[in-house]
Order: C-alpha cells, then sequence, then structure tokens
C-alpha cells in the first residue's frame, strides 16, 4: 500500500508515454516516484493506447528503420508541417534528443518492429512498437513498477496547490489511503490535452462541438492544463485549434481510436448532408488530405459527411471497420444514407461529366482531374460509374489540441511573467504546443512525449535533491 | 454468415484487427489475416489452429474488454479451434467426443487398463501375474510378443488413418485442394516453427498468462512434454527394430538405447504435464475456451500417466509388481493411442498443417521465408 503522508520527491501527473518516462528517468536518477493517473488501469496512457509508433532522427539505416533520417531532414520536416509554428530551439533540441530516445526506449523495455503491413509507408522517419501503444505503455509500466516508481489509477487531481511558482501539493477528488492532498518537491504535468472535454471545446466550435467524435479516452479532460493556467503558467499554442480527421460517424463517441478512420478519400467525392461537394478531395496526398478533413467536415451542416465512391475502387484502401453503406444505383445508395436522391444523382452526374482523362496513380499527385468544375478534383479524378455505389458517413474525430504550457529546455514550465517555475515541469501533449504550433507528423506526438519526458523526468529529480 | 456463431464472432473480431493490424508482428495469425479482405470459414479455421494461444494481442489490445469493441481474439480462437477438432474427426459419428472429452477418455482408460488386468489374469493363472520374470522376454510370459505387437499396431495404425482422414478435412477445409502437396521449403520452414515452438512466446517477450506480466512457463513445459514424447517414442521404435532385426527381446539393460530414451523421455512427460497443468489452472480464463479445459486436461494427464506407469514398471520391473505394472502401463498407452484422434493430441497436427500452409502464402505472396 501506497504511503501518501510522505513527501514524494518526484509528483508524475498522468499516465501516458510522457509521463511513465518522466517517472522512469526520476526514479533511476535516485528520487522517489509518484504517478497519479486519472483513468481506470484499462483506460491508462490517455492517447498513447492508440499510437502505435515515434518518428526519431538516426543517422544510418537500422535494424527496423530502412534508412536514415537526419536532425536537418526531420527539423525541415517539423517547418513544414508547422508552417514555422515552432520554437526552433526547442524543436532542434528534441530532435537531437530523439536520437539517443530510439535505443534509450529500448531499455525501459519497449520493443520495435520493422515496419511490415500496409497502414503508412513511414519504414524510414518512424519506428513501431511490436504490438502498438498499449503494448509499449503495458512495457514503460512494468519497468516503472519494476524500479519502485507508485502508480495509483482512478486517481483524479482537482487541485493543485502553486506558490508563486512553486509547486506545494496536489488535492485528490477521492481520497487515497485516507489521504487527499498529495506534496512533492518537483511536479511533472505530463496529463495530456482536453480534446475528450466537449464543454471546453465548445467554446471555440460551438454547438458543433456536440456532433465532434473522440478518438481517445473521455479521460483526456485537460483538468490538469486548465488548473496550471489558472495558477500562473504561460500558455503556448492556439488554443482554439486541435487535430482532427474524417472518422467513421458510426464509430463510438469515445475511444474508437485507429481503427475508426477513413483514407478512401482520394478514391471518390466527399459530399455533405445537401449532397453538394465542398472541398477539392485531390488537393493532396497523405498525410495533408488525411488531417484537413475532420477540420472540413466538422464546418459542414451538421459535421456530417459522405466519403461516396464506386465499386471500381471498392478494394482499393484498408479494408475498414464498418462496412461501406451500398446502393445498387446513386438513388438507393441517396435514401440508405437520408440524402436527396436527385440532388446526389446531379452532384454525380456533374463531376463525372467534367472528369478528364488521365491515367490514375494514388501514390503520386497524377493527371486525372476535373475541368470547369467548382470545387474541382484536381488528381485521382475517376467517374463514379460501375455499380453498386458505396458511401462511408464520416465525422470530424478529435485527436489531440494545441493548447498547452510553455515550457524551457530543462522541460521547466514558465510563468507568465517569463520566469522559470521553481520546481514543475511539463511533458507530453500538454506542453506539444511548444513545438507543434500546427499540423501533425505521424509519431511526432510520441516523440515529444519520450523526448520531454525523460528530461522533465530527470530535470524534476535533479530538483528535489537540491 | 458463419457456421457458428463462434465463427460469426471471429469473423467480427478479423474485421476489427484488419483495419488495425497493430499486432501484425506478434505471431502468425495477423500476417495470414492482413492477406485477406474478408474470412470464410476454413480461413477462420486456419487462424484458430494457427493461434498458439499466447495471450499477447489479448494483453496489447487498445480495444480488449471491458471496451465496447470487445476483442478478445485468444478465447473466441480458442472456441473456434476446439470446435474445428470435432468438425474433423473421423468417423463423424466421434465427433461428440470432443464435448465430454474428459470423461470419455478417463472412462476408456479404466476400461481398457482393467481389460489388461482382467486378460492377464484369465489367461494365467496368478502365479504368473504375480511372479518374478527376468531376462529378454519376461514380459512376453504374460502376453505373447505377437499378440502385443498385433494389438498395439491395430490401435495405432487406427489413430493414423483417423488422423490422416482429419488433415484430410481440415485441409480441404482451409480452401487448399486435395492433393496439393507443401513444398520442402514451406515444410521445413513449419518444422522449424513448430519445433521451436515460434508462436508461443508472445512475440518475444513470452507468454501472457494470469495477468499482465508475461510470466508464462508454458513454452519451457511444453518442450519437455513434447521432446519427452518424441523420446518415448523413438525408444519404442528402436526397440521395434531391436526385436525383428536383431532379435534382441525386451526388457533391456538400462544402459541400452530403448531404456536411456525412454528414462529421458519418461522424465520429460512427467516435469512437462505437471508445469503444462500448473501453469494452466494459473491462466486468466478470460484468455481461454474454460468449457474444454476437460479436453486439454485430459490429454496431459494421459501422457503424465503414460510416463508414470512406464517409469514405476522400469524401476519395479524385477519384483512381483512386473506383471499388474505392465498391464496398467499397456491399458494406458492403449487408451492414448485410441483416443488420440479424439482429443488434444490433434491440436500438434493441426497446428503444424496451419503453419505448412503459412509458410507456403507467405512465399506465394512473395515475403519469403517466414524467418525473415
Amino acid at each position: 500500500m501506497v504511503d501518501l503522508s510522505r513527501k514524494f520527491d518526484v509528483l508524475v501527473i498522468g499516465g501516458g508515454n510522457a509521463a511513465l518516462c518522466a517517472a522512469i528517468a526520476a526514479r533511476r536518477a535516485g528520487a522517489s516516484v509518484l504517478v497519479l493517473e486519472g483513468a481506470p488501469k484499462f483506460y491508462r496512457g490517455g492517447n498513447t493506447r492508440h499510437t502505435r509508433n515515434m518518428r526519431c532522427a538516426h543517422d544510418a539505416a537500422t535494424d527496423i528503420l530502412t534508412g536514415p533520417y537526419t536532425e536537418q531532414e526531420f527539423f525541415d520536416d517539423l517547418l513544414r508541417i508547422t508552417g514555422g509554428q515552432t520554437d526552433e530551439e526547442l524543436a532542434k533540441f528534441m530532435i537531437r534528443e530523439s536520437k539517443d530516445i530510439l535505443d534509450w526506449i529500448v531499455e525501459q523495455g519497449v520493443r520495435w518492429q520493422p515496419s511490415l503491413g500496409g497502414t503508412l509507408s513511414l519504414g524510414r522517419t518512424n519506428s513501431f512498437f511490436l504490438g502498438g501503444g498499449r503494448a509499449m505503455l503495458n512495457a514503460l509500466y512494468l519497468t516503472a513498477e519494476k524500479l519502485g516508481v507508485e502508480i495509483l489509477y482512478d486517481a483524479e487531481v482537482t487541485d493543485l496547490v502553486v506558490e508563486d511558482g512553486m509547486f506545494l501539493a496536489a488535492r485528490l477528488k477521492q481520497p487515497v489511503n485516507g489521504a487527499s492532498e498529495i506534496r512533492a518537491s518537483a511536479l511533472v504535468a505530463a496529463a495530456g490535452g482536453f480534446e475528450a472535454n466537449i464543454e471546453w471545446l465548445k467554446e471555440y466550435w460551438g454547438e458543433a462541438a456536440d456532433n465532434f467524435l473522440i478518438r481517445g479516452t473521455p479521460y483526456n479532460r485537460g483538468s490538469i492544463l486548465k488548473i496550471l493556467l489558472a495558477k500562473g503558467v504561460q500558455e503556448v499554442g492556439d488554443p482554439t485549434q486541435c487535430h482532427a480527421v474524417a472518422i467513421d460517424a458510426r464509430a463510438p463517441k469515445f475511444d474508437g481510436g485507429i481503427i475508426t478512420r477513413h483514407d478512401s478519400v482520394v478514391f471518390g467525392i466527399v459530399v455533405n448532408k445537401h449532397a453538394q461537394r465542398f472541398y477539392d478531395e485531390g488537393e493532396d496526398i497523405w498525410p495533408k488530405r488525411y488531417a484537413i478533413w475532420g477540420r472540413l467536415v466538422a464546418a459542414q451542416p451538421d459535421q456530417i459527411a459522405y466519403i461516396v465512391f464506386d465499386a471500381s475502387v471498392r478494394h482499393s484502401f484498408m479494408p475498414t471497420l464498418f462496412p461501406p453503406i451500398e446502393g445498387a444505383t446513386i438513388a438507393e445508395l441517396a435514401g440508405k444514407l437520408t440524402l436527396d436522391a436527385a440532388a446526389l444523382e446531379k452532384t454525380i452526374a456533374e463531376f463525372n461529366a467534367a472528369v478528364r482523362p488521365g491515367t490514375f496513380d494514388h501514390t503520386i499527385l497524377d493527371d486525372c482531374r476535373t475541368e470547369g468544375l467548382t470545387p474541382p478534383k484536381t488528381h485521382w479524378a475517376r467517374k463514379i460509374e460501375t455499380a453498386p455505389y458505396y458511401a462511408y458517413p464520416v465525422r470530424p474525430g478529435i485527436t489531440f489540441t494545441y493548447l498547452g504550457t510553455r515550457v524551457n529546455r530543462e522541460s521547466r514550465m514558465l510563468m507568465k511573467d517569463g520566469k522559470p517555475s521553481a520546481n514543475m515541469f511539463a511533458a507530453g501533449e500538454i506542453m506539444a504546443g511548444n513545438v507543434l504550433g500546427k499540423g501533425y507528423a505521424a509519431g511526432i506526438g510520441m516523440t515529444i512525449g519520450s523526448v520531454f519526458g525523460r528530461v522533465a523526468g530527470r530535470e524534476a529529480a535533479r530538483n528535489a535533491k537540491n | 454468415m458463419h457456421g457458428t456463431r463462434i465463427l460469426d464472432e471471429a469473423d467480427r473480431l478479423m474485421t476489427v484487427c484488419n483495419s488495425c493490424r497493430y499486432c501484425e508482428g506478434l505471431c502468425a495469425v495477423f500476417p495470414a489475416m492482413e492477406m485477406r479482405r474478408s474470412f470464410s470459414d476454413g480461413d477462420l479455421n486456419y487462424f484458430a489452429n494457427l493461434c498458439h494461444s499466447c495471450g499477447a494481442c489479448y494483453t496489447d489490445c487498445q480495444f480488449s474488454p471491458p471496451h465496447e469493441f470487445n476483442v478478445n481474439v485468444p478465447q473466441t480462437l480458442a472456441i473456434a479451434r476446439a470446435d474445428s477438432y470435432a468438425a474433423y474427426a473421423w468417423p463423424r459419428a466421434f465427433a461428440g467426443i470432443f464435448a465430454r472429452n474428459g470423461l470419455v477418455i478417463s472412462l476408456i482408460s479404466a476400461f481398457s487398463v482393467a481389460a489388461f488386468i482382467f486378460g492377464f489374469a484369465a489367461w494365467h493363472d496368478s502365479k504368473i501375474l504375480f511372479g518374478i520374470h527376468t531376462g529378454p522376454g519376461a514380459f512376453y510370459k504374460l502376453m505373447p510378443h505377437n499378440a502385443m505387437a498385433a494389438l498395439f499396431g491395430a490401435v495405432f495404425s487406427y489413430a493414423v488413418v483417423a488422423l490422416i482422414m482429419g488433415v484430410r478435412a481440415f485441409w480441404r477445409d482451409i480452401g487448399e485442394p486435395i492433393g496439393m502437396k507443401a513444398d520442402a521449403a514451406s515444410l521445413w520452414q513449419a518444422i522449424r516453427d513448430a519445433g521451436e515452438l515460434r508462436y508461443l512466446d508472445g512475440g518475444g517477450v513470452g507468454c501472457f498468462n494470469e495477468d499482465d506480466r508475461p510470466t508464462d512457463r508454458r513454452k519451457l513445459y511444453h518442450h519437455f512434454t513434447f521432446y519427452g514424447f518424441l523420446l518415448c517414442f523413438a525408444s519404442t521404435s528402436v526397440a521395434t527394430l531391436y526385436h525383428y532385426l536383431l532379435a534382441r527381446e525386451a526388457p533391456y539393460a538400462w544402459w541400452d538405447a530403448p531404456v536411456v530414451l525412454g528414462s529421458l523421455g519418461g522424465i520429460g512427460l512427467l516435469v512437462g504435464p505437471i508445469g503444462l497443468l500448473a501453469e494452466k489452472w494459473k491462466r486468466d480464463p478470460v484468455l481461454v475456451d474454460q468449457a474444454r479445459m476437460g479436453m486439454d486436461t485430459a490429454f496431459v494427464a494421459m501422457l503424465f500417466l503414460t510416463s508414470l506407469t512406464g517409469m514405476a514398471l522400469l524401476l519395479l520391473r524385477e519384483t512381483s509388481a512386473m506383471g499388474p505394472l505392465l498391464a496398467l502401463h499397456l491399458g494406458v498407452v492403449f487408451a492414448l493411442f485410441l483416443t488420440m484422434p479424439y482429443g488434444k493430441f490433434v491440436h500438434g497436427i493441426y497446428r503444424f498443417v496451419a503453419l505448412v500452409r503459412y509458410a507456403r502464402e507467405r512465399r506465394m505472396m512473395g515475403h519469403g521465408a517466414a524467418s525473415e
């Protein structure tokens, strides 16, 4: 039984990749460590349980990586996806540290696998967890437990006692072993963003947020982030933005994870509830097209859209969790989707009439395009004319939020006046906005988590001893 | 819709898994799944027999219970696997034995032991049954060698025929044309994969048993059991050759090949089954086909009893207990052979065939050897 009356050297709030890396690093540095995970044991780990890989720089091919991915190339990618919205010094520091993480994370029990299957072609840049993100988490938890890190589940923190930027104690919603206040010499906040907090999302998205589906657990409510910002920690990142992809509208409200996504947009057209197209389905290749559709659908009436395609491309993409809705005719399909049949027939007829001949190749920006259509489909445009016809209903699936706490290279939080906090550190999604101001690149969330988790744990342990 | 509800469930799970694929590095089941977009009954039975029940995909799955997607691949495939054994049984009339396997095997064993004891007693007066017999041919004072050879040859042949017919049904069910032989490379790959229990390792970290810690030692105990069984089989084979080619009759001296092989195998068959049963009782019920625990237990117990009675016979063969012990041992071995096609023994056969098929598929799909 954990003795909560004692003062811990390091208190880690959160239970995902960043939190566990921090806990392990702090423990290995000799600190006593308590981890408070707000979720039940099965749902531990926040978004980490749905991840699969991590993006780390490396100078040469390895057993699991097909080629080099230099620090410069990584940084260039980061600049491109964020449009420059990144703290250059922190970003370069993270990328340099990421090289070492490839081995360090294995020392913590995590296992890599070669990129095998047909999901993503990231064999050169990204390392894949054998068994996925939950397997990675399980390994980190086992290691943390073996090292003597104390871990509590269902341990929701409702308040933090902070004086002049100095953390003193955390208050628990439900007392554990009679204790409701936990003291520690240093705090690592690694409790994620607020993507599962619909009320908070509504502040920026209005009632539309009611129609959002949340890809992770309902426990990613951002309560620690909110408390920290209220206690004078400087914020970073656009509070109104979140990473959203188009996922199947039949997915559960929470925790549908990776398997509800759709990447079939390029093979057909996307229409809203009025059976009207609203964006160029052939604008760009993965990952851009993948990441924009959540926000595009969020802007449509009732936050719903339909990816419509025909039998000729039925097997051109990954098998999906939910089967496509099928109609022998376009009118029948429209009926099943409760769309106006005449409107859908007209949209498809106009699209088909605008398609110009070309050579289809979904791996490049090919020359199959429409002419005289608004909006156009600039690549991969082929006629939808082979029955039966299919559709996937899609809604915005919210993955993570960008708002966070500003940190320095020690992963130490900065207060609103610019001064570093005496003993508060942050790692993972809660501070991702420092590096990732917008956009996304596969596996970068895990890089941020592991790199800054390890730094935060190490620095928090050092801080606690001084 | 599939033939059974459990195959419907297996289909649902494979559809979930095929849109995720995070587990593809753990074992052969998921790469085999990825080669398909939809699943026939035969495909699902193939996956079920390819699964080694290591439990890793359950522990690693973000959608396992209590998640609403309720993904439990090990248990679902375990039930489908046991169902498939019954479906392939030959003759079909005996398929029902799988449902009450523990009871049937206990009864058959008890009956055959009793038959040998009664037989010995009926053939001879009690002086011979409880007499002390030593030297070459001692066993055959109780039962003539030719009678013993004919009886066991018959039951062994029956088991082999029944198993071949089962494999034929399995091969046909999983969609391989009859007469289609596996290439040597695929066979060799499967022999290696089966020999080292490559997929009974949780994807490299070890199997999962009572919780999410890979502390399970079934692989070790299975090695004891399997290689113990092979050594015992080798012992019997060598003894047969001795008898017919060299005219050397059992019992043999302790240093002779049949006794050495049999003793080493016997130790394996004592340690292995005890370990397997101990590990089995620790397993999280959520991972296993609880209704079929009797089948697993019955087969493991039969192997253990075979070894126990054999070892007792070896140690006490120069005493008056030899006669009853010989009857006991022969009774158990007879029952073991007779029930082989109708119990857990078949798991090894079907799993091996599934591994051959997997190795072949990998080659055909251009993945090269599965070990790459």
